[in-house]
């Protein structure tokens, strides 16, 4: 009793004292979280905004010598003289062509793989197939390129590409997609090893929302009788659309963007000749290529072809962004 | 009182103590990646004479310049020269340091080294995208009893700036006319045709993966892939062979004395024995430099590679500076670096 007396007596002999202080602790460690979250998000802003102004002022020369021709002149001659004539067209076509053309196998093939280990895969299987395709992610971009060019390479020059550019001899448009000598670097060696590099990203983020899915609704759709594609198609893709969306997009960006292994295997070759078996260029290749023995003019329009994959990784994220909100608001509606 | 002035010329000396260690212990440079091998040979046996080491930093020839320009290294290491007048605007003195040659290499099924002969113009030509096929009329001519496949021929090219390239192209610009108009020489040029790796090392594995292909390459590459190189016609129109002797035959024709700023082109040189497409290498230092410890150091370093580096030179296939334009380039340092 006496001990129940004495507890609030406690309370009382220093309150307003001690309630201020505890407060005021809170208030200002509050306030420092407060700050340096908002510093490290600032801190974001200020690297992509130096990144930005830094590509501009360093591709400023070019952009004052080529102007818009720069995006339509297919010749890249460094070392012509007086002044060096240097478009992006080709990087610019073999940035685009093979990502597209990786998106193409990655999409189905990845898809198909997430598909199978959400739905149909018996399970002692589910668990090693997912961490093979998360370990595919793993491999550095290097491995790729090796790959690419020893195995890879080789077996295209000597046995795949021979038979097609045969068989699509006499067949118009056809001819020239496939034709050429047969080359170990092409821009499709680099479309497979990108669809091989990308297949994880969409396969993983798939398969992770795949599996938010509610089994409410597919034993639902199950129980009136759907068949398994059934499910997948008006059941578990309508639901994820926007997640499996996103996974594409990252892939896609992933694709424009690499670098290494590209460089190994697409042969860094100016010229659009119109065949997939014919060597190319990205922009990323070409910079990592020749960025450390150019100088003046030749460097300022390398800046400035990173500062136009700067522009269309943007442009890609931003329509994905705006697709995204499309579908949702048709979803909500 | 006294105390504290003693530990502040402990201080000092401690300082000064450093930094002299340091400047003995770095002679840093940057540059060209085709004399690397040899570079690093050179500082690893002055290293084990004498103590002090080498940092060369392989970065290719056109950052190699940029980097003495902006005076973050002691010297700079470039494979195409600069003009006298470039030099004399940035106060810089240039000297060859070691020759190499630059060979053709083929990968036809059925040929051996050295069995396929090549013209400059042949070569140009079928850089150029004009030779399509192994078999083609001019290089038919040139090989009558060689027999050559009907297919199509793979170009191999460097796709990064660089020396070799630098002097290839120079090399065929002074043999075709054509390539001269068209594409001219560079370290990165217009190529009309091929497909482009990476690094000598990368138009060599190139060439070794794909049939029917042709590419080239540093002679030391070559050998050490064990890949078809091709005989040439020279400038007096003798057929040669990829031999030391042919190199220095091409180096040993080439007017040093009366060049300004060392500045030769070995490609195309005259004389009955002389490899076509040699190049040397050269070493870029400030006349005046602001570290002249430093450059003292560097010059020791050269020197010593003059003197005793021939010998490591000829085992990685690369060709030693003549004695008399080692005298040359030694009188050259005495007369213009101000590293005293």
């Amino acid at each position: 009793m006496t001990d129940m007396a004495l507890e609030p007596a406690r309370a009382a002999a220093e309150p307003a004292f001690d309630r201020a202080r505890a407060l005021s602790a809170f208030k200002l460690g509050d306030r420092t979280f407060y700050w340096v979250t908002r510093v490290s998000a600032l801190f974001v802003l200020i690297i992509l905004g130096g990144i930005i102004l830094s590509l501009i002022i360093g591709a400023w020369p070019a952009i004052r010598t080529y102007g818009f021709d720069f995006l339509f002149t297919q010749r890249w001659a460094p070392s012509l003289q007086p002044t060096p004539i240097l478009g992006a067209l080709g990087p610019i076509y073999g940035t685009i062509v093979p990502s597209l053309i990786a998106m193409a196998i990655a999409i189905p093939v990845g898809l198909g793989i997430a598909i199978f280990l959400t739905e149909l895969c018996p399970m002692p299987l589910r668990q090693p197939i997912a961490v093979a395709i998360e370990l595919l992610a793993g491999i550095p971009s290097i491995i790729y390129g090796m790959w690419g060019f020893f195995v890879l390479g080789p077996f295209l020059a000597d046995h795949f590409e021979p038979a097609i550019v045969s068989a699509f001899e006499n067949v118009p448009i056809l001819n020239t997609i496939f034709q050429g000598p047969a080359s170990n670097l092409s821009l499709f060696n680099a479309s497979l090893v990108l669809s091989i590099m990308i297949l994880p990203f969409i396969t993983a983020i798939s398969r992770d929302v795949f599996a938010t899915v509610p089994p409410v609704l597919k034993e639902a759709a199950y129980g009136v009788g759907c068949t398994t594609w059934e499910v997948v198609r008006n059941v578990v893709l309508p639901y994820t659309r926007v997640g499996v969306i996103g996974g594409v997009m990252l892939a896609l960006g992933r694709a424009l963007g690499e670098t290494m292994a590209v460089t190994f295997i697409i042969g860094n070759s100016f010229k659009i000749s119109g065949s997939l078996f014919a060597p190319g260029t990205t922009i990323s290749a070409a910079i990592a290529s020749e960025f450390a023995e150019s100088d003046g003019l030749h460097q300022s329009a390398l800046i400035l072809l990173g500062l136009l994959l700067f522009v269309l990784t943007f442009c890609v994220l931003t329509a994905a962004r705006l697709m995204l909100r499309r579908l949702e608001r048709k979803a909500g509606a | 009182m006294y105390l504290n002035k003693f530990l502040g010329l402990a201080l000092v000396a401690g300082l000064t103590g450093a930094a002299s260690v340091a400047t003995a212990a770095d002679i840093t440079g940057a540059g060209a990646t085709f004399p690397f091998p040899i570079y690093s040979k050179w500082a690893d046996a002055y290293k084990k004479e004498t103590g002090n080491g080498l940092n060369y930093q392989s970065i290719g020839s056109g950052a190699g310049i940029k980097q003495i320009q902006a005076k973050t290294v002691t010297f700079g290491a470039t494979d195409a020269p600069l003009k006298k007048e470039d030099l004399d605007k940035s106060g810089l003195a240039q000297w060859p340091m070691v020759m190499g040659a630059i060979v053709p290499v083929v990968n036809i099924d059925g040929i051996t080294p050295g069995e396929l002969v090549l013209v400059g113009k042949t070569l140009a030509a079928t850089y150029l995208g004009n030779v399509k096929k192994c078999d083609g009329d001019a290089v038919k001519r040139l090989n009558p009893k060689v027999t050559l496949p009907g297919t199509a021929i793979t170009v191999v090219r460097r796709s990064d700036g660089s020396g070799t390239t630098f002097n290839f192209t120079d090399y065929l610009a002074k043999a075709s006319s054509d390539w001269q108009s068209k594409i001219g020489s560079g370290q990165a040029v217009e190529w009309p045709v091929g497909v482009g790796a990476r690094g000598n090392d990368g138009v060599a594995g190139n060439v070794a993966q794909t049939k029917n292909s042709i590419g080239y390459v540093e002679y030391a590459y070559a050998k050490q892939n064990k890949l078809t190189y091709t005989g040439m016609v020279n400038k007096a129109g003798k057929h040669v062979q990829p031999t030391i002797e042919a190199f220095q035959a091409a180096a040993a024709n080439a007017d040093w004395a009366h060049s300004p700023g060392y500045y030769q082109i070995l490609t195309d040189q005259p004389g009955d024995k002389s490899w076509p497409i040699t190049a040397a290498t050269f070493i870029l230092m400030y006349k005046e430099p602001a570290d002249k410890a430093a450059a003292t150091e560097a010059l020791k370093f050269f020197g010593w590679s003059y003197d005793k580096g021939g010998k490591m030179a000829e085992e990685l296939d690369y060709i030693p500076m003549p004695t008399s334009v080692v005298g040359l380039v030694k009188k050259t340092w005495a007369d213009e670096i101000k590293s005293k």
